[in-house]
């Protein structure tokens, strides 16, 4: 029988759960540059992403709102701290290489640093039925910077 | 509801797990979800292999000795079905040509509903009641009928003890309906419905009445007389049987009159080019060769199930079930959905942990591999009409025992302490 070698201490470790319990991003921006919304339907995840992108082109404020388990919240937590002072085309390669982790298709320690806290989710890549979770944000941020959405 | 010393002490081990290879060879794991899916025992997998060795041959057609006892045990399985479900016809013997074999209980349904609306002539205006607790399978093949039809799609709505009452029995099934499809126990609230009140208030307006009972037939007595139904749809993988084999049983003058489903191969007398005779029931619902080994591994099943007898199973399944109401609402941050007399509990028992996503439940236990459902289960209009948007469920089935229930509550206890610090 295949056993996932995740364990509560490995995914839900007290780092990641203090994204669940003190996000620092989960708020109302004013003055977003950029709104999108995204769904799970079937979890019933909802999240609405903003950012507003400065006159030098970087990313200077990141926010979300909305409500969803554990792993969707703590993921877009970790990633408007990552993605805060980052250009949208960086913001997009670390997406890209966020969903190649969580897909198991990159392991590589040294390149998943480049996601800071957020490669704590590395784990979600034995857990298949979780992974729309940790993606949800960024699959919106992804949808919003690649089409340019409007605030 | 407490359960006695003596009632505690008759589920704290389980005879049963040993004849379950996956059971047996995983003592580490805690399966709690048998409502979507059944374990099975060993002597279905060895009727699955059995089968292939032993009578492998197309049943039906071959006019030589394998293909014949091929077909001889498909019949003997139909035969076994029929009684297990009390379909007999008015000498008292099965009724073996009443039981059509499907993929599943949703191809079950997904057949009555493509067929009775030519039966009955549903049209604008007429009205097919189903009830808010189905399962998708029970409530989108009737939504799509409604839609291409003009009929009205009407529910029953249970009150708040979940009791489909025989007040809303009588105001929902009026004069303009013309079919009926409930379940007979529901997937998430765990509850009996009342069937025989529905299907005689369906008659007595003229209705049909079709049956979903996926979540009974593996886990009480079932007997079609009694439901008074005109249809029963159920899974063999919910009763320990294989996955892919599917069970539909009708009044055998309604299969009659119901025109065919699918069309092809076995399902036909002769064919001209212009026309084709449908070949009588049940060949007329099975088009094409059927899963032979998949039906004969759920005569095993059954077989299986028989040795102890339902009632005796459906008892240790109460005790179980109320045993893990009770344990669940011993937790001060569990609140179960559905009634709080376990004893109501078919199997299944709805909950949440306050505060936390009935995924991260799901995960949490899943790493101390107890394994819980969570989501909507399928039934997704019964959340929304609840103010739900999904919970967990644990389900039982006779060869859980109190130990699988003493670790979810101790896995529930993990979930609790990583969300609040403790651990």
């Amino acid at each position: 029988m295949a056993v996932s070698s995740a364990t509560p201490a490995s995914l839900y470790n007290p780092q990641f759960m203090d994204h669940v319990n003190n996000p620092d991003y989960n708020y109302q921006m004013e003055d977003p540059t950029h709104v999108h919304e995204g769904i799970n339907p079937s979890c019933g995840d909802d999240l609405v992403f903003s950012v507003r992108i400065g006159d030098d082109g970087r990313i200077e404020e990141a926010a979300y709102q909305g409500h969803g388990c554990a792993i969707s919240q703590a993921s877009a937590d970790m990633m408007s701290d990552l993605v805060t002072d980052r250009t949208p085309q960086e913001a997009l390669e670390l997406c890209d290489l966020f969903m190649r982790m969580v897909k198991g298709e990159v392991t590589d320690e040294d390149e998943l640093e480049r996601l800071e806290d957020a490669a704590l989710l590395r784990d979600i890549a034995h857990m298949p039925a979780r992974v729309k979770c940790a993606e949800l944000a960024w699959r919106t941020l992804s949808e919003m910077l690649s089409k340019d959405g409007e605030a | 509801m407490a359960l006695t010393d003596e009632q505690l002490l008759s589920i704290t081990e389980s005879p049963f797990k040993q004849d379950f290879p996956l059971l047996a060879n995983n003592p580490g794991l805690t399966f709690l979800d048998s409502a979507a899916t059944a374990q099975r025992p060993a002597v279905v997998l060895d009727a699955e292999r059995r089968f292939y060795e032993t009578m492998n041959a197309n049943p039906l057609r071959g006019l030589y000795g394998l293909s014949v006892e091929a077909t001889a045990a498909i019949e003997d399985a139909r035969a076994r079905i029929a009684r297990f479900i009390g379909a007999l016809d008015d000498a008292g013997k099965p009724e073996a040509s009443s039981i059509v074999f499907t993929r599943n209980a949703s191809e079950s349904l997904n057949l009555a509903a493509r067929t009775l609306p030519q039966v009955v002539g549903l049209g604008p205006g007429d009205e097919v009641v189903i009830s808010i607790m189905e399962h998708h399978s029970n409530l989108i093949p009737w939504q799509q009928v409604c839609r291409a039809t003009g009929a009205n799609l009407v529910y029953l709505r249970p009150n708040d003890d979940c009791v489909i009452t025989p007040e809303e029995i009588e105001a929902k099934v009026g004069p303009h309906a013309k079919i009926v499809s409930v379940t007979h126990v529901s997937n998430v609230l765990g509850v009996e419905n009342p069937i025989a009140q529905i299907a005689a208030r369906a008659h007595e307006m003229g209705a049909l009445m079709v049956v979903d009972g996926a979540q009974s037939v593996p886990h009480l007595p079932v007997d079609v007389r009694a439901l008074g139904c005109d249809l029963l749809a159920f899974s063999a993988h919910k009763l320990g049987g294989p996955m892919g084999i599917g069970v539909l049983w009708g009044r055998k003058e309604l299969l009659d009159a119901m025109p065919p489903f699918l069309t092809g191969g076995e399902m036909i007398d002769s064919v001209s080019e212009t026309d084709a005779v449908w070949a009588p029931v049940p060949a007329k619902f099975e088009a094409g060769t059927q899963d032979a080994a998949g039906s004969y591994a759920t005569d095993a099943a059954i077989a299986y199930l028989e040795r102890f007898g339902m009632e005796a199973l459906e008892q240790r399944e109460r005790l179980l079930a109320t045993y893990l109401t009770d344990q669940l609402r011993a937790l001060p941050y569990v609140q179960v959905i559905g009634p709080a007399d376990g004893s109501r509990h078919v199997g299944a028992v709805a909950f949440n942990v306050e505060g936390i996503h009935p995924h991260d439940v799901a995960s949490i236990l899943d790493m101390s591999k107890v394994c819980i459902r969570a989501g909507h289960h399928c039934a997704q209009p019964l959340l929304t009409w609840m103010g739900l948007q999904s919970t967990c469920r644990a389900s039982v089935a006779f060869y859980n025992d109190k130990a699988d229930i003493d670790r979810l509550v101790e896995g529930l206890g993990t979930v609790w302490g990583i969300f609040h610090g403790s651990l």
